[in-house]
Parts: C-alpha cells; structure tokens; sequence
C-alpha cells in the first residue's frame, strides 16, 4: 500500500477496527465464551493482514497510535464503576491488601523459577519476572533490573492474553461467583487486558481488577529487585 | 458526553504530573483513576456526561490493547526459540498467580465474616 496512506492514522485504525469487529462477531456467535478473546483473535488478523501486504510492524503501530493512547484515558474511566464501590472498600481494605500482594508475590517467584527449570536465558527470566504488572509499571521495572523492556512489554502484553483468556475458566473451576474476588484476581495477574475483558460482562469486577492492577502493578515494583537478588543465588 | 471525555483528560492530566512530580513508580493513568475515584466518592455525585464517556472507553477497552497485542510479533523468533520457557511460564505462572490471589481473599473475606460484621476491617 501507498507509502503516504500508512503514514496517516486512516490504515491502521481501519484495519484494527474490522479486525476487532470481525472477532467480536466471532465470540458473540460463540455465546461470548471467554476462549474467543477477542483482542488475542484480532491481533492474529491484523499480523496475518500485515503479513499479505507487506507492511512493517513499526509502520502500523506508527498509524493505529491512537488507540495506545487512548489506554491513558481508558484507565482513568475506571474510576467511574471504582467510586460506586467505595463506600464497600474500607472494609475490604485489608484482605484485598494480602491477597494482591500474595498474587504479586506468587506472580514473581513462579516466574523465575518455572523459566529457570525450563532452561530460559538469564535474560528472559529477568524479563519475565515484571510480567504480571501492567506494561507502563513493568517496563520501568525492566529497565532497573536490566532486563529487555521491549521483550517484557511482549511478554506483558501476551500473559495478559492468557489471563483474559482462561481466567474466567480457572475462576469458575475454583467455584468463585463473588465479582470482587474474580475483579482482584484477574487484575492481580491480567492487568489491563483482563480488567478490559470483564467489563462487558460485570463493570462491578472491572472496577475491582482496575483497583488491584494499581496495587499489584506497585507491589511488584517493590518485590522484583528484592526477589531476583534473592533468588539469585540459586543460578 | 464531550464534558465527561474533558472530566477524563484532566484526570490523565493530573494523574500524569502528579506521578512526574511525586516520582510514583505508577503510570499516569493509574494515578489519575484513583485520584477522579477519590473526588467522586467525595463529592458523591454522579454526572451522565461522565459516566456515558466512561462506559464508551471502558466496553470497547480491549479494542485499545489490540495494537499492543500485534506488537508480540516483533519478538516471534525470539519467543519461538525459548518456547518452552515462555509456554510455561506464561500459562502455568499467571493462572497460578490468579488462583493464589483469589483462594487468599476467598480465606480473607470468609475470616473477616467470622470475626463478625462489627469486627475489626
């Protein structure tokens, strides 16, 4: 495609939007089953899209700019469905406080020590170790620990893919109806992406995952120096 | 609609300097949604303007990570090489994180029930 057309917004806005619309058809034919996910199914589109026209990675990400962006503001309307459940909070303060941090703590430590038993580069395991911290939070995290941050964004983005995706299987597994358990648990260990997810389905559980990717985000920015040097010693 | 998407920017706004400024180690995103859940709960107001902009972002959210999603790509060989690391950390690692935060609140919530409603939050 013309050189000039991609270096406008109009290709990659198109190209995502009928690439999320295709796949949100897809899951709502589905019975909006949570396998379906649909940022996983639409980025596979757009790659394959991609791909047939020859079109750089850094060319599109360049023209659908604006959507990244508008995470920013994305987040900050997740203090609509929070305030409704303030008046709950104070007495949730403190087990929501324990849990968030056993899950960053869970988060981290399995991490490091499933991809060191598989044989990972000490490179990815310290790339690893920020992923379940939303992408701004774990980036920062990635570049004091020396890791890749380019790759830990990858890696951020793709277990947050997984959280959405089989979550909600696992949640149901446990036999956990309560919205404030599923919203902590799945922002705790999804972030963005699984706090996007529930938002169809029950605001009340976005308002809590958006709640704990705050707090698990800056959890594992205190425990990641401190557990890799711990665990350190092992390799 | 426009003035609840306005009540949203200056939100990010002062979420974005307020973690410049203070050196939070969170995004400006992050910081400017507990700051307008503060003011909300505060003032105890709803306004339809803000709440229509809000429920637009929030249902189409993961449009918006979409892009993000692509970007994996990038780094396609580098994760086909370490597959088995990145499998098993990525699905094992994250469900089991998920698992462990929600059995912990579950046992939280269940003890705080017990010591009664009155009992210490």
């Amino acid at each position: 495609m013309s050189e000039r057309l991609w270096s406008t917004p109009l290709p990659g806005l198109l190209l995502t939007l009928a690439a999320y619309e295709l796949a949100r058809a897809v899951q709502r034919r589905g019975g909006e089953h949570p396998l379906l996910n649909p940022v996983a199914l639409s980025a596979a589109l757009v790659i394959a899209v991609l791909q047939l026209l020859d079109v750089s990675y850094a060319r599109y990400a360049d023209s659908a700019r604006l959507l990244l962006w508008l995470l920013g503001p994305a987040t900050v309307a997740l203090a609509v469905p929070l305030a409704r459940e303030l008046p709950r909070l104070s007495r949730l303060a403190w087990p929501v406080l324990v849990a968030v941090t056993a899950g960053a703590f869970t988060s981290i430590i399995s991490a490091v020590l499933l991809a060191r038993w598989t044989g990972a580069s000490e490179l990815l395991v310290r790339s690893l170790a920020p992923k379940s911290a939303t992408t701004p939070i774990a980036i920062g995290i990635a570049e004091k620990v020396g890791a890749a941050p380019e790759l830990t964004a990858a890696l951020v983005v793709a277990s947050g893919i997984v959280g959405a995706t089989f979550g909600p299987l696992l949640l149901d597994l446990l036999g956990t109806r309560d919205p404030r358990v599923r919203g902590i648990a799945t922002g705790t260990a999804a972030h963005g992406i699984g706090t996007a997810s529930l938002y169809r389905t029950s605001p009340e559980a976005s308002a809590y995952s958006g709640l704990a990717m705050g707090l698990s985000g800056l959890i594992t920015a205190l425990l990641v120096p401190w557990l890799l040097q711990l665990l350190g010693a092992g390799s | 609609m426009p003035l609840g998407l306005l009540v949203l920017l200056l939100g990010l706004l002062a979420g974005e300097l307020a973690s410049q400024l203070l050196r939070l180690p969170l995004p400006g995103g992050v910081v400017g949604m507990a700051l307008l859940a503060g003011l909300l709960g505060a003032t105890r107001r709803r306004w339809a303007s803000l709440e229509d902009a809000s429920a637009a972002l929030l249902r189409h959210m993961p449009l918006l990570f979409v892009p993000a999603g692509v970007g994996v790509v990038q780094f396609a060989s580098s994760l086909r090489a370490a597959w088995l690391p990145v499998l098993c950390t990525l699905l094992l690692g994250t469900l089991l994180s998920m698992a462990v935060t929600a059995l912990t609140l579950r046992a939280c919530l269940a003890l705080q029930a017990r010591a009664g409603p009155k009992g210490p939050a």
